[in-house]
């Protein structure tokens, strides 16, 4: 188990810098000032350090200050609620849901009686971000061993509120019964007056699945009335007396330089605030309206050096990869073994291919937005965000302030796909707002979030491989240009292998993107795997089958199979079955499709898909089952039509009417399989479920027309003629 | 364009002062504090900005608020009426039709523009309808069911 600060970042986040080191001390009698009277438990990163209040890790003179690294904590009033705080953030991944039904699970206590502080820079305790598939795995642990040791605390004061011993006490629906008929005793009751500080590691072994009773249920979303009747308020919809809209004058090209500059104009117009400060430049006025006629108004002149486009992306890549040797060059993320000389030797087939992967946006349908507010020189920020204390460390730097006097609070957003992790809209707008001396709110334009946000990576893989008639694979040598290593490593038993992920130069900002690179790498892997099936005309299912040895990947792979009826299922011309297994951050996937696929019109629709997904112990169902179509759903995009197209520093089709994203029309009747495994703990599942689609439905066209697609998106325009 | 003094919004006449050629949904979001509608594209694209007029789903970033009229403005903060909520807030959330629920309000919208022209539309016909609507999150296949569960309250008449 990894702490905070411990966690080791893939080389393709490449919009994140090291994580700072901000440790978070709060002096306990601030708690309960805050928070009224009552018990709270720490939770600490370290190892156990169990101890009561009062006493242990006081390291300052001053009395009473808490224990420094702490991952999250939890209080129960004197009016029984507990409150639980944490600096994950909510983005439609339902872990305000998930973790509630931990904590709920060890107090034995109803969810109703349980809420959920997130993502609040000066409330909840320093987190690294919510990406990565950590929440579950992490967090929810934390919360769990939290809220067990508060529920310890409380069958210590229940024993005393009875007289008599622990044994006999038992905890339902929030309240302690002690034995014979005496009333039960709330939380409350038993928190009234006191004042107790406990500390738990947060570390250590998972609580057995088994006896699950809240957890494991498809408890509802939590706060989800609040987004059916429009009452929910995402960061865009803050609003704050005075406040003045923000608008950004965006270069005319990446890496362009300011030449010249005229504000005059907008300058004069009423209630307008003009900001010029290096290359930024951005006005703020009364309305949203007005302030885009005032940036309109401002006559800026940039220049910029050449840029490659995307017809020679793939070249470009190619070119300037680092090879093995040099810095970010050659990464061996995969168990490099034996020989590929040796391994091509011993083959009777051997196949080289090359995949493509384009840029593709997150298109989070909120963009990003900030609403700033200064007060003397403390700044609070309200934004969507997955790194609220990444926001912060931000905000500090560019203000060059001290991280206290930065609050930053994250409400739930409207997702971030991994495309969530820097401030920039945060730090415009705490620039315009300390310019024009009002609050500012700040919403970035769909263009802007297109073009000033950052991108999946575009990668370029270069896969050879050698294999016996028998169907048995002695070489696989496996590239990767650009896209990172994640998911790189081949599950499939080969004795000689060699996988490596090269770094190389982007021409467009690129950063995390939900699965990262286990989506370029697996679309490459499950797509060569089924050429060197059709090489020996053997079953694609039985190929796999007879090289995996990982018995949960065979699982997912025949369940999914087995819900599809892959063997039934007769792939004819126009129309095809295809299929992917895959691996990444501890969960497992396959993934079949039937696809429509008409070469002389071009008509490429995919019918049907299942999902077979293992991620341990399932901890909502439902929910569960809602992330894996969703990233089916959004997968489907990248696969077949999603990318940026780009020329000499200006992307051409940065609006929704010239980049297609999955629509109903797109819709398949998508079934999901749950494999439900509660000996083994939960793993994260938001990422893992987008990684099987493409290549699924590469090898479903594949099976409908003998047309072998080796670049995503694999059909933008409708198959290829031929 | 000439100056918006009163818009007809929600079943009331409300007061403003705005511009005419402002988009109804920054009136809607700025002046009248109705913020279930959202910016998600500006260019009519995405749906989450979807009110309904006279009955009729519109993407109201792309409406001046100067060509609205007396015509009445429904937004999704007025379909749950005295803590009861209308079936299809009902329909979304027992299907879980959402994730992030960004685009939800404008989803429901259309999806009672919808069910206000056609009863018990065809599983063709909403995912044709609701086509303008992006879930980028992607639970069509929820929305759709609650759309149909939605329907069949309606007809029944629970509501």
């Amino acid at each position: 188990m990894m702490d905070n600060d411990e966690v080791e970042l893939e080389s393709e986040r490449y919009e994140l810098f090291e994580p700072p080191r901000c440790r978070f001390a709060v002096d306990r009698r601030q708690f309960f000032k805050t928070l009224g009277g009552g018990l709270v438990v720490l939770c600490l990163a370290g190892p156990a350090l169990a101890q009561e209040s009062g006493q242990g890790r006081r390291r300052s003179g001053r009395g009473g200050e808490v224990p420094a690294d702490i991952n999250a904590w939890l209080h129960i009033g004197e009016d029984g609620v507990v409150t639980v705080f944490t600096g994950k953030a909510e983005v439609g991944q339902n872990i305000r849901t998930s973790l509630t039904q931990a904590v709920a699970e060890e107090l034995s206590a109803p969810i109703a009686a349980i809420r959920l502080i997130m993502a609040d820079t000066q409330l909840t305790p320093f987190d690294i971000g919510t990406f990565g598939s950590m929440t579950t795995p992490q967090m929810a642990l934390r919360l769990r061993k939290t809220a067990a040791a508060a529920r310890e605390a409380l069958l210590d004061l229940a024993a005393a509120h009875f007289k008599t011993d622990r044994a006999s006490l038992r905890l339902a629906d929030g309240k302690i019964f002690g034995s014979g008929s005496a009333e039960p005793v709330s939380f409350g009751q038993l928190t009234k007056g006191q004042k107790l500080v406990k500390s738990v590691a947060g570390d250590g072994a998972a609580i057995p699945a088994a006896d699950w009773k809240i957890a494991g249920t498809s408890v509802p979303k939590i706060n989800g009335r609040d987004f059916v009747t429009g009452k929910h308020q995402y960061a865009s919809d803050i609003h704050l007396p005075g406040m003045l809209h923000g608008r950004v004058v965006r270069p005319s090209a990446f890496q362009a330089a300011l030449e010249s500059l005229d504000t005059s104009v907008a300058e004069k117009m009423p209630g307008v605030t003009v900001l010029h400060d290096g290359n930024f430049i951005g006005v703020a006025a009364p309305d949203a309206l007005t302030a885009e006629h005032a940036a309109n108004a401002i006559r800026a002149k940039w220049t910029a050096g050449p840029q490659p486009s995307s017809s020679e992306l793939f070249d470009y890549l190619r070119k300037n990869a680092r090879q093995e040797g040099e810095r970010g060059g050659g990464r061996g993320e995969g168990e490099d073994s034996g020989s590929i000389e040796e391994g091509l030797k011993a083959a009777s087939h051997k196949l080289q291919a090359t995949y493509t992967i384009a840029y593709i946006a997150h298109v989070p349908l909120e963009p990003r937005a900030a609403v700033a507010q200064w007060q003397e020189d403390k700044l609070t920020v309200w934004t969507g965000s997955q790194r609220p204390f990444g926001v912060r460390s931000e905000l500090a730097q560019a203000f060059g302030l001290a991280e206290e006097n930065i609050h930053v609070i994250v409400p739930d957003t409207g997702a971030g796909y991994g495309g969530k992790h820097t401030g920039e809209a945060a730090v415009e707008a705490a620039r315009l707002a300390r310019a024009a001396g009002r609050p500012v709110k700040l919403v970035w334009t769909r263009q802007e979030e297109f073009t000033w946000a950052y991108l999946r990576p575009a990668g370029l893989i270069d896969v050879s491989s050698g294999f016996t008639d028998e169907g048995a694979i002695t070489a696989w040598e496996f590239h990767n240009y650009n896209s990172g290593a994640s998911g790189i490593r081949c599950p499939y038993q080969v004795a000689n292998q060699k996988c490596q992920a090269h770094g190389s130069r982007s021409p467009l900002r690129q950063g995390s993107y939900r699965a990262l690179a286990a989506t370029a790498n697996h679309f490459a892997r499950e797509s060569h795997i089924d050429e060197m099936a059709a090489a020996l005309k053997m079953d694609p299912l039985d190929f796999r089958l007879k090289n995996l040895r990982d018995p949960r990947l065979r699982e997912v792979l025949q369940a999914a199979a087995d819900a599809f009826g892959w063997r039934a299922a007769k792939s004819e011309a126009g129309r095809g079955a295809g299929l992917a297994v895959g691996v990444e951050k501890n969960s497992y996937l396959a993934t079949c499709v039937e696809v429509l696929a008409d070469k002389e019109s071009g008509v490429i629709k995919v019918l049907r898909a299942v999902s077979a997904f293992d991620c341990g112990a399932v901890v909502n169902p439902n929910h569960l089952k809602s992330q894996v179509e969703g990233a089916l759903m959004m997968g489907l995009g990248g696969a077949l039509f999603e990318a940026i197209e780009f020329e000499n520093g200006k992307l051409t089709n940065p609006r929704l009417s010239d980049y297609r994203v999955p629509r109903f029309a797109d819709l398949p009747k998508i079934q999901v399989v749950l494999l439900d495994r509660k000996d083994i703990p939960s793993a994260g599942a938001g990422e893992t479920p987008i990684i099987g689609i493409a290549p699924a439905v590469a090898n479903a066209i594949f099976a409908a027309t003998h047309l072998r697609l080796r670049s995503m998106p694999l059909a933008p325009e409708g198959l290829p003629n031929g | 364009m000439a100056k918006v003094t009163s818009l007809h919004v929600n079943g009331a006449d409300a007061s403003v002062d705005a511009e005419g050629e402002r988009t109804l949904l920054s009136v809607l979001r700025e002046d009248l504090n109705l913020t279930g509608p959202k910016y998600g594209c500006g260019e009519g694209q995405c749906g989450a900005c979807t009110v309904l007029l006279d009955g009729a789903p519109i993407r109201s970033c792309q409406l001046p608020v100067g060509s609205v009229g007396q015509r009445k403005v429904l937004t999704i903060e007025s379909l749950e009426q005295n803590g009861q909520l209308h079936p299809l807030q009902e329909a979304f959330l027992k299907h879980d039709a959402f994730q992030c629920g960004y685009c939800t309000g404008g989803m429901i919208m259309s999806a009672l523009g919808l069910l206000q022209k056609r009863k018990s539309p065809s599983e063709p016909e909403i995912l044709r309808f609701m086509n303008d609507n992006l879930c980028r999150c992607g639970v069509y296949q929820r929305i759709v069911a609650a759309i149909r569960d939605a329907a069949k309250t309606m007809a029944g008449g629970e509501k």
